[in-house]
């Protein structure tokens, strides 16, 4: 009988051990090194700016919930630079299935907007599935302590896509607060409906 | 069934028979629809008209609906598609496409309220779909090949 249990405990162990994907709220995050738009490749470690945290952008050109946040974004990175916490945006998407994901156009889009922050391309695609990311946009908001990051928040910007004069919780923008003030984020979760990742086939 | 649940279900029908109009919901009017009682099986696919991935998987809902619609099997394509004249995009979009299975826009940009009701299991990225009868329910965060699909509504109709 003790045999069985154990068997199964183990089993289960397994099984969620190879569902849960991704970093969970509290995990320390390893380093990556990609190449930026302005040809560069930028390391989460060696990237001076972070010197609290990061904020951590899965994001892209074709979705519309991720353009709709590109000002927003924008206007976060200047804000939240200063304070230790830049943005840094990266691209998960395999640009053979939206062409207009590739790299050039990345560097196009990163023009036309000034983006003040990296803009990354995960060509390889392992980083966002480091990450666990599913979406564009999806954030994850990392705290730097003692030299070493931790995910403390992960999800969405604020609660309307669509419309930012109408937006009533900033959960990415308190959450920050909440860093600086010594807190944690809460809620450390939130969802947004986006634009699934395009994983090579 | 609510009387407000059976009226909203008229207007979805008779506005999609004139081909117009195609009704904007919040969360709250679309909850309803996704947990009828009765003993019919509901296909609920979330998708825009944007969405790659989406938009390649709707002739495995066109296919499975011409199948199935008379064998007590309900389909709602919700449309979650925004911005400047979006009825008349998703209407176009509609025509262009042949698409015959009911398709209502969801206009509540505060996803982080109603995702989990959906499924807890869904990280909010489209394509997603619902198959549920009034025992069991499942939720996928993908997109199907019609037989992939069929094979999965084929289990709600053994049941």
């Amino acid at each position: 009988m003790k045999k069985t249990l154990m068997i199964v405990f183990l089993i289960t162990l397994a099984y969620v051990g190879s569902y849960a994907q991704g970093y969970q709220i509290g995990d320390p995050v390893e380093d990556f090194k990609l190449k930026n738009v302005n040809g560069q490749q930028v390391s989460l470690f060696e990237f001076e700016q972070a010197t609290k945290g990061a904020v951590i952008i899965f994001t892209c050109n074709h979705c519309p919930y991720s353009k709709a946040y590109e000002d927003r974004i924008i206007a976060l990175d200047k804000a939240y630079k200063e304070k230790g916490y830049p943005v840094i945006a990266i691209n998960p998407n395999d640009p053979v299935q939206f062409p207009e994901d590739s790299f050039e156009k990345m560097i196009e889009r990163s023009k036309e907007k000034n983006f003040t922050f990296p803009y990354l391309f995960d060509e390889t695609q392992e980083v966002f599935k480091k990450f666990g990311a599913t979406r564009t946009p999806h954030i994850f908001l990392l705290n730097k302590s003692k030299g070493k990051f931790t995910v403390e928040y992960i999800g969405t910007i604020d609660d309307n896509y669509k419309d930012e004069t109408l937006v009533k919780k900033k959960y990415l923008a308190d959450g920050i607060d909440k860093l600086i003030m010594g807190e944690k984020p809460d809620p450390n979760t939130t969802k947004a409906i986006g634009c699934s990742i395009k994983v090579k086939k | 069934m609510k009387l407000r649940t059976v009226l909203f279900l008229i207007i979805i029908q008779t506005t999609n028979i004139i081909g117009q109009n195609i009704p904007v919901v919040d969360f709250n009017k679309l909850e309803p629809l996704l947990h009828q009682k009765d003993d019919k099986v509901y296909i609920i696919n979330f998708w825009a008209t944007w969405c790659k991935p989406c938009v390649k998987e709707m002739p495995a809902f066109n296919q499975l609906h011409k199948e199935y619609a008379n064998k007590n099997v309900q389909f709602l394509l919700v449309s979650l598609d925004f911005g400047n004249n979006v009825q008349d995009r998703v209407q176009t979009f509609i025509e262009t496409h042949k698409l015959t299975p009911k398709v209502i826009i969801l206009d509540d940009p505060d996803g982080n309220s109603w995702i989990n009701k959906v499924s807890p299991n869904w990280s909010g990225a489209i394509p997603a779909t619902i198959i549920y009868n009034k025992n069991n329910r499942m939720f996928y965060e993908q997109s199907f090949e019609f037989d992939e699909l069929e094979k999965e509504l084929q289990n709600f109709l053994i049941k």
